[in-house]
């Protein structure tokens, strides 16, 4: 059974479409990543799913119940971790976690367990009495995760948990992730770290524009798209005259495919091989040709490949056209309820 | 029930009835504790707030103080019996101190609302099931007319040592019941604001336009008989006046609210017709806001 269950989920803001038809299907126990540029529409999916948003039309089912007749059973069932950490500056740590612990009804016993045992386990007992004004973006995000896990949810919901984290925030909440996937929690987690939702999915999606584009684990999704990506420079700065021209060249060798010159890398080009050994006769070929070879290096492809390879561009591209057409103000007013 | 059932032999069927009543029952019993945890958890946050940045509070009581202070000592060397009844001026402007106070107390009850909508703590609420988003409002109602009442009781402590009087027993009486309702009703309208309005700014303009018109319009500063006749109107027709005759009558006297209190261009009002007129008032708000809040709220 899946525990989460999207059907045809469409949603506007006026005439922006952020959802086109999303579909989502999530198994039980699994940590899922959700990878997409900002302004994809991965917020938006979270924001239906906890029941904050109701989309214009599609079907919702988490746990089996309908999210959109049934809300407030929904809402028991999920933790849901926000983007922007939502902490009440004045109040401690401990009593934001007593508040929360009170809006999902446990009683006192159960209050002081739980909230004692996330204290231990996220080590925040060193600060946890301090006031939350004072704490660092990594203090912040571990409590409000621990917000989100006081009720022991069955299904977890985390909007970009890391972002603007430092390296060591960043690696105790991904352990904490795993271990509580290894619990048997579902999870959901959207990201538009390459590597976050490498490191931590057990299967992903690619949203891009509103819709799922691509599905499956994230081993599934690079061996699909086949062969070594390679990088070959014939100098350490060509001019875009010369790369097109060994790009004329190498598209001539057997076993080599999709060759891109790469303006951002100094006008090196990318290009995608079959075999191994089709790299020594590229080598060869460019040899003969009498260029030099500055570099040439291989790899295997990466998930930055498989969004490429979707979308026909790469994740930063993609951050960097939206991020000029985005009106964040708008979008915090949005989201304001 | 006995529908559903009808197969079963009769003490079965009884058996089940009541079982399942006492379930709906257990059910009721739990929701309205799960309601009663949710709402005391929000408030409790509030005076949490008050408690830790207490300035607004101090501000509170000592703005009307200052009112009382200075504005009651404007009149004091005026000529006796100018006001109606021969009331001294410090007297006088007590009833309207404690109205205005409680009212623009009210008034700011949307701000935090919203700050919490601005900052996304209302999400937080609002993800959780709670029992019923209504304990979000109920929080701040028992918030604001907490406060009201700590600052009524200041401004009429000082006003006694001043020598403005006291209500006595059956007038204090009328005063909290005549501040509460006011409380109601102005709290409904700024939460209902704080949904409307799109930020903080909005909603503090709003107060900012709202607050001393209202006061002025009002019998706060000086009885309906000093004012022109368009000004003597809109007094007559402001809802605060309806808060402060009744309180200024506790004030001056032995207390009848069957008594005339004011005196309006469309005719005489006693004390039971004002708290009647402040009742339909905040049931008409409740009613005119519910929408709002509940399309907002689910």
């Amino acid at each position: 059974m899946h525990v989460i269950d999207t059907q045809e989920l469409v949603k506007s803001y006026g005439p922006v479409k952020a959802l086109k038809g999303l579909n989502l299907q999530i198994p039980k126990g699994c940590l899922y990543g959700l990878l997409g540029p900002n302004g994809a529409g991965k917020t938006t999916t979270l924001r239906i799913l906890c029941t904050l948003l109701a989309p214009d039309s599609g079907k919702v089912l988490i746990a089996g119940i309908n999210a959109l007749q049934d809300p407030r059973s929904v809402r028991k069932e999920i933790g849901y971790v926000a983007q922007e950490v939502a902490i009440d500056k004045i109040l401690s740590g401990r009593e934001l976690l007593q508040l929360q612990a009170d809006l999902y009804h446990l009683n006192n016993l159960e209050k002081e367990d739980r909230i004692n045992k996330l204290i231990a386990r996220l080590q925040m007992s060193e600060w946890i009495d301090r006031r939350c004004g004072t704490y660092s973006g990594g203090m912040k995000r571990k409590l409000d995760l621990a917000a989100g896990l006081i009720h022991k949810p069955k299904v977890l919901i985390l909007d970009e948990p890391t972002v603007g984290l430092d390296i060591e925030s960043r690696s105790s909440i991904w352990q904490l992730i795993k271990e509580l996937r290894d619990q048997g929690t579902t999870i959901l987690i959207s990201s538009h770290y390459l590597e976050e939702i490498e490191f931590l999915s057990d299967r992903m999606a690619i949203i891009d524009d509103g819709r799922v584009i691509a599905e499956g684990s994230p081993e599934h999704l690079k061996q699909e798209l086949g062969g070594d990506r390679v990088t070959l420079k014939v100098r350490e700065f060509s001019s875009q005259d010369e790369s097109e021209k060994v790009k004329q060249l190498v598209q001539s060798v057997e076993g080599v495919r999709q060759v891109v010159v790469n303006k951002s890398q100094g006008y090196s080009l990318n290009l995608v091989i079959e075999k191994e050994e089709v790299l020594n006769r590229l080598r060869n070929k460019v040899l003969e040709a009498e260029y030099q070879v500055f570099t040439l290096t291989q790899s295997r492809p990466s998930l930055d490949d498989v969004y490429l390879q979707a979308t026909g561009r790469t994740l930063m591209d993609a951050e960097l056209a939206v991020s000029t057409q985005r009106d964040l103000k708008k979008e915090s007013k949005q989201s304001m309820r | 029930m006995l529908k559903k059932h009808k197969n079963l032999s009769p003490p079965l069927t009884l058996l089940v009835e009541v079982m399942t009543n006492s379930t709906i029952k257990m059910m009721k019993i739990n929701s309205i504790a799960n309601l009663n945890q949710e709402t005391l958890a929000l408030t409790k946050r509030l005076f949490l707030q008050l408690i830790r940045r207490p300035s607004t509070l101090f501000a509170g009581i000592l703005q009307p103080l200052i009112w009382l202070i200075l504005f009651g000592a404007l009149f004091s060397n005026a000529p006796e019996g100018l006001l109606p009844g021969g009331m001294n001026y410090g007297t006088f402007l007590g009833a309207g101190v404690i109205v205005f106070t409680a009212f623009s107390g009210a008034l700011n009850a949307g701000l935090p609302v919203m700050f919490d909508r601005e900052f996304g703590f209302l999400n937080r609420l609002l993800v959780a099931p709670l029992e019923s988003r209504n304990s979000i409002i109920f929080s701040s109602i028992i918030y604001i007319t907490s406060i009201s009442i700590l600052q009524s009781l200041a401004i009429m402590f000082t006003a006694s040592f001043l020598g403005y009087g006291w209500p006595g027993i059956g007038g204090l009486f009328v005063v909290v019941i005549t501040l509460l309702i006011l409380v109601f009703a102005v709290t409904a309208l700024s939460l209902g604001l704080a949904f409307a309005l799109p930020g903080h700014i909005e909603l503090i303009a709003v107060i900012f336009v709202v607050n001393l018109p209202l006061l002025f319009a009002s019998t706060a500063l000086a009885p309906i008989s000093f004012m022109p006749s368009w000004l003597g109107w809109l007094a007559a027709v402001n809802p605060l006046t309806f808060a402060i005759e009744p309180i200024r009558a506790a004030y001056s006297g032995p207390l009848n609210l069957a008594n005339v209190l004011i005196q309006a261009p469309y005719g005489d009002l006693n004390g039971y017709g004002c708290l009647s007129v402040l009742i339909g008032l905040t049931i008409g708000l409740f009613i005119l806001i519910s929408p709002l809040l509940n399309r907002k709220l689910s």
